[in-house]
Formats: C-alpha cells, structure tokens, sequence
C-alpha cells in the first residue's frame, strides 16, 4: 500500500492537471436516459463527433434490447429511468465531514486491512485537507511512463488527447452491441482509464496506484481501454482490498484488451464494492463485461480475479484467441457470503491455430451465498491443435449456501484437446477442529483453510496483492462459521 | 496433571464412555488398550474437545482447571497435544505456515510474543532431525498426498515444535510398517521427560515393545475393566480380547 502523502498527491494533481473534476462539480443532469441526456454527456465532455455518434447508435440498439435473465442471479427490476447518467462528484460538503459520522464497520475492516488514517478518510468519502505539492508523485510517474511512450491517462483525456488511438480501438472487441449492459455502458460511459503500450516497450511498473486513486471517483459506467502493441507487455491492477462506499447502486462497466503479435497484457482485479448488510440489504450490482483480444500471434492475455464485494457479481472475463500460438488465462476466486450472489466465469474462443487457454475458478459460498460457475470453451473449426485446461472448485461453509458450475464445451476442430476438473468440498469440521487442536482459533482456521485452498490463484496475483487479497479473504469471512 | 472422574459421553443418544476414571501424573505414560468399538477413540476426542461428544457426566481437571469447560484451542494453548488417529489434510497450505500459526498462538495465549521467522525456522529444523524428515517436507500442504507413515511423523514432529505437557496418541501405530513405527516411537521417546505425560491409545501391544508404558488400562464397553503394568499389555497380547468379553459375562 502507498503512503498516504503520495496518495493524496496524486488525487490533488490529478484534478489540478486535468481541471476535469472542477469543471463539472457543479452541474449535473436529472436522472432519466434519452438521446438528449447522452447529447449533454457528450458535449460536457467535450467529445468528437464520432463519439457521440457511437453512443447514439448504442443506445439505439440498447433499446431493443431485453435485460438479461439467464444468470443464476435474482433481483428486483432495476428503473432505468430511475439513474442519473450523469452525475458530478458529490460535493465534499454533502459527505461526511470526519470519521466520527462514518459507519464502526466500516472503519474496523480498515484498520484490519492497515490502511492509513488519511486514506481511510478518502475511501469513506470524508473531506480531505491536503497541502498540494507541486513535485507530485504522479507526475513524475508520469513523466518515466511518457518517456518511454506509453500513454497511461483516463478515458476522457485519451478521448481529447489521442483521438486517433480511442476511435481506432473502442468497441473492437466489446463491440456497442455486445450485450445489454455492455449497449448501455457505450452509451453513457463515464469515464474510465485508457492504457497504450507502444510496440517493443515493456512497462517498467504495474499500473496500479494511480488507478486505486483514479477509481474513487470513476463512476458507475466506467470504460477501460488496453493496447499492446507488437512486442509489448504491460502489468495492470485495479480495484482496491478496501470495501468502496458508493451510492450507486448499478455498476455496469465495460473493460477491452487488445494484444498484437507476442505482446502480453496481465489484468488483475480486487472487487470489493458494497456487499451490503447481513440481510442482503443494499449492495452493489456489479455487471461486468471484460474481454481481451489476442489479436496477434503469440500474444498473451491473462485475467486474474478476485471477487469478494458486491451484492451481486456478473462478469465473464473472456479471451478471444484469434492469433496462432496465442495464450489466454482465467483465475478466479468469487467468494460469496451472507446474501451476495455470484455469477462468474469466462469464454476463451479458440480461432487460431495452437491457440492454449486456461481455467482455474475457485468459488467459495458461506451464509446464504449463491456461487455460481458459469464457463464456455469453444474450439472453431480453423483452431487446429487448441488446448484448454478447465479446473473449477467450489468449497461450502455451512449448509444454507449454494455452489453450481456451468460449463459449456463448444468443439469444432477434432484435433483440440480439452480438459476439465471440478470438485466440490465442504470445508469440514474435521479440519476445523484439526487447527483447533494446535491452537488456531476457529475463524483463523476458517481463513487459513480457504487461503489454501486459493493459493493457485493468489499465486498469479502480483506480491502486494496478494497479500492484501488473503487478508481480505479473512475479513470477508469473518461470521461466516459459528 | 490429568484427572478423570465418572466421566460419561455421548453421542446422539448412544452412551459410549460409562464411567472413566483415569489419573495422570507429569512424567508419566499410560497406555489405554482395548477391542475396536470400546470407547478408546470416544476417550481420546472428548479429552481434545471434539464437539461431536456431550460430557454427560463426571469431570475433567488438567492442571487446575476443569478441562470439559475450556475451547479445544484453550486446551491446546494450555499445553494439551492430541496426535489423530486420521491427521487431515488441508491442501493449499503449507506445513510450515500451519505450525507457525499454531506456534504463535499458543506464545499468544501465554502472553508471549510472536517468534520471528528466522528463530522459528532454527526451532522446526531441530524438531525436524527428531522425526528423520528433510526440509522439503515443510513447503508440502498439511498431510496432503502423505503417506500413512509421513503424516504420523507429521503428528509427532508437532509435538514436539509445541511442546506440550499432556500428549495423547490416538491410535499413532495404526497402518504403520515397523520401520514407520520405529521411528515414530523414538521421536516420543526422545520427548518423555519429568514433566511431561503420556496417554498411549492403542489396539496393539506391538507399539508398547516401543514406548514403555509405566501403566495399562484395558477399556471395554466403555470402562476401564483392569489396570495394571506392563506385563498387562503382553497378556493381552497372549489372550486377544476375547477373554474380557467372557470374563464381562461371567461377572453378570
């Protein structure tokens, strides 16, 4: 974790470098959804015609469009008409004015996580004073990022900035048709991160903090474009191990990864967004859709999820391998306890030749969590010599909690080879009372159990991560076993 | 150090211990013999706190204090060892983190701090020597894919990391060749000390030719039936439990 000081530089600088925040705080636009309200995003933003035009066409087509029931979710209908599409960052005056007013809960689960006083403050949205540095961190990673050409910024600046790259590669692998949730984002997408490494060039650092700090404030249709060039590599984390106040209750993201020839992208989420209460009161919808392109050959895309928040988690972060030889990953560790509902999973499509792809999804159920699986391998028929290897396990704590997999093999070219595992397991009360035995006291025992049980998915997770992730783990547990 | 009094379990409505009275002084090692169903593992879960058993009767003191009323982890932290009969796996997590947690724990309970990693690396190399198993053993998951002779000398190798003042074996000989068995006994040999007890539970004399029992119960349908020396254990050896069975028929 980044020091406070650096943390909140790089928020003030990123509202000083951009005038972006300021600009809107004031205004914004009564809830309701129609081509007027998607005009007035547009021109808040400041955008290019042939923006505007694709939102216009999304939202068209997201009209004929039917919300989608075939997850193994359940909810109350959600009123679009109901959201305010474009809202200005709360006024720091509306929140909480010191730690004082924010939920015991809420602040006992950070300190358990470490995280520093001013931090905490930020993340419960509590009014910040800081003395703005004028050698802030953030520029200076900024600077070394431009040196070596890689454009690291948020969505609206690489809309202004670098038009050229956004119109190239927007929608070319999340196309505004996708899906339901995908058609609205398009249309109404806030803002987000847009990441380009240029040909050859590896990026010296995971891009994580100044996301951490970027996400606060990103809204509830964030966008996220990523391109690799021929030979590139980059590193990027996003999320945050601290659970996110937010009022927004419907989070509909949009995530795209584009790797040319023998360029690598490693994506690593934590989503720990709102749960809400022990009686599934509240909570966010998280219904995401994340894919990445391995457009070249010998490329490389890898996800790696860890999916504790949210009342509801929707998200199959997929590869499409179109390039010979190119490689796609998925780890997973959804985790759902008290009322929380998870749908999750992946698709990798196999088109080119030798194309390998891998599964590893680990799904944990307590309380009256529902966990679901949902996978899809398929093999077209030009996808000579293709390989996946699925291994999905699910672990119960308690009886009232579900776990389900849905795996969907699809196989056109006889000469794949394909392989799946699944197992199920109830974390038993013989190694409960086996840690006992040594001591261990119930809940650290719960925790050691099923951090072992992750460890093939913590492991791909970079360091600081992970540590964070298996403290989280812990904490999200905590009750879970009487 | 531990003293049994009319103790009584349970399980549902099924009464398993009728009435155990068992008193253990520190340096002593007993041995608890007995055909299978007769209560001999019953003894040993209610003893460590396994929830499946309800003490219906009678009472425990470990030390000074009433054992029946403390958590399985207290009784642990209080310095009670149970090596299992069946040790479990947990898959994922390595043996060297589990005894760390378990270690730190108990220094925690004992108001202790936490040992740094290198000291406690130095403390689970000793105890590793003791048991005959090299360090890659301590980056394996707990127990999993172990053989039945490597997860018995996992039990013993931690005893003797948590040094504790009352061990109870549960059955440590079962599925043991005599090499496996060899060595298992020598690393609780080399444990026995002044302060330190035993409870041995066994189906076999074979393992009391290994760990020298100064005392032998014969438990039957829930009761020790007979106690005495050494010399009991070889005549059970000589007779089978046949003979109590006979002999139970002949009292009533």
């Amino acid at each position: 974790m980044k020091s406070t000081t650096e943390s909140i530089e790089q928020l003030a600088n990123r509202e000083y470098e951009w005038g972006f925040v300021t600009d809107i705080e004031s205004e914004s636009i009564p809830p309701g959804l129609d081509e007027d309200v998607i005009r007035l995003i547009s021109a808040k933003k400041k955008e290019p015609e042939f923006l505007l035009k694709w939102r216009l066409k999304a939202f068209r087509h997201w009209q004929t469009l039917k919300e989608p029931t075939w997850a193994f979710v359940k909810y109350e209908p959600i009123d679009y008409q109901a959201i305010a599409y474009y809202s200005a960052p709360k006024s720091q005056e509306d929140g909480p004015q010191s730690l004082d007013e924010v939920d015991p809960e809420l602040l006992r689960t950070y300190e358990k996580l470490g995280i520093p006083l001013e931090e905490q403050k930020m993340l419960a949205g509590v009014a910040v004073d800081a003395v703005f540095d004028s050698v802030s961190v953030a520029t200076t990673f900024k600077d070394k990022l431009a040196e070596l050409g890689i454009i690291f910024c948020s969505f609206s600046e690489a809309v202004q900035e670098h038009p050229e790259l956004v119109q190239k590669w927007l929608g070319s692998v999340v196309p505004h048709t996708d899906n339901y949730f995908a058609a609205l984002n398009a249309a109404v997408f806030s803002d987000g991160s847009f990441v380009y490494i240029p040909k050859g060039v590896r990026c010296p650092m995971e891009l994580s903090t100044y996301f951490r700090i970027n996400a606060a404030n990103t809204g509830q249709f964030e966008r996220t474009l990523i391109v690799a060039e021929e030979g590139a590599y980059v590193s990027y984390l996003e999320g945050c191990t601290a659970p996110m106040r937010d009022e927004n209750q419907l989070h509909a993201a949009v995530v795209e990864l584009v790797a040319l020839d023998d360029a690598q992208i490693k994506y690593s989420t934590v989503q720990n967004w709102y749960p809400g209460d022990k009686d599934g009161k509240g909570g966010i919808y998280n219904f995401v859709t994340k894919r990445g392109k391995c457009a070249g050959v010998n490329s490389k895309i890898s996800w790696t999820q860890v999916e504790t928040g949210s009342a509801i988690t929707w998200k199959y972060p997929s590869c499409i391998l179109q390039g010979d030889n190119s490689v796609g990953e998925f780890y997973s560790v959804a985790l759902t306890n008290n009322h929380q509902q998870a749908d999750t999973g992946t698709k990798m499509i196999h088109i080119g030749k030798n194309t390998k792809s891998t599964i590893i999804s680990k799904g944990i159920s307590a309380g009256f969590g529902q966990n679901t699986y949902r996978g899809q391998v398929k093999v077209l028929k030009g996808a000579e010599g293709a390989r996946n290897y699925s291994q999905c396990d699910s672990m119960l704590i308690g009886d009232k909690c579900g776990a389900h997999t849905f795996p969907y093999i699809d196989v056109a070219n006889p000469t794949a080879t394909l392989e799946h595992e699944a197992s199920t397991s109830k974390i038993g009360e013989d190694q409960i009372f086996y840690c006992r035995q040594r001591g261990i006291e119930t809940e650290d025992a719960v925790s050691m159990i099923v951090n072992g049980f992750c460890r093939e998915v913590f492991r791909e997770l970079p360091m600081e991560f992970a540590v964070e992730a298996q403290k989280l783990l812990g904490i999200s547990l905590e009750g879970s076993v009487g | 150090m531990l003293e049994v009094k009319d103790l009584k379990a349970r399980v549902e409505d099924k009464e398993i211990l009728k009435g155990i009275n068992l008193h253990v002084r520190p340096g002593e090692v007993h041995a608890i013999m007995g055909p299978n169903g007769s209560g001999k593992s019953t003894l040993a879960g209610v003893l460590a706190g396994r929830e499946t058993y309800e003490v219906s009767a009678g009472t425990v003191r470990f030390g000074d204090a009433d054992l029946i009323e403390m958590e399985p982890e207290v009784r642990a932290c209080e310095g009670l060892f149970m090596a299992f009969q069946y040790p479990v796996e947990i898959p994922g997590v390595s043996t060297i983190n589990f005894l760390k947690a378990a270690v730190n724990a108990v220094r925690k309970h004992r108001g202790q701090d936490e040992l740094d990693a290198m000291d406690f690396l130095a403390l689970v190399r000793e105890k590793l020597e003791l048991v005959n198993m090299d360090e890659s053993f301590l980056r394996r998951s707990v127990n999993a894919g172990f053989s039945g002779g490597e997860k018995k000398r996992n039990e013993v190798f931690q005893m003797a990391v948590l040094n504790p003042k009352l061990a109870i074996l549960d059955e440590t000989d079962s599925g043991l060749d005599i090499d496996a068995l060899k060595i298992v006994a020598d690393g609780v040999n080399a444990l026995r000390g002044p302060d330190r007890a035993f409870v041995v539970i066994t189906h076999y004399q074979r393992l009391l030719d290994h760990i020298v029992p100064d005392h032998v119960h014969v438990l039957h349908d829930g009761r020790i039936v007979r106690s005495g020396g050494r010399e009991l254990a070889l005549e059970l050896e000589d007779k089978g439990y046949g003979w109590l069975d006979k002999e139970m028929a002949e009292r009533a």
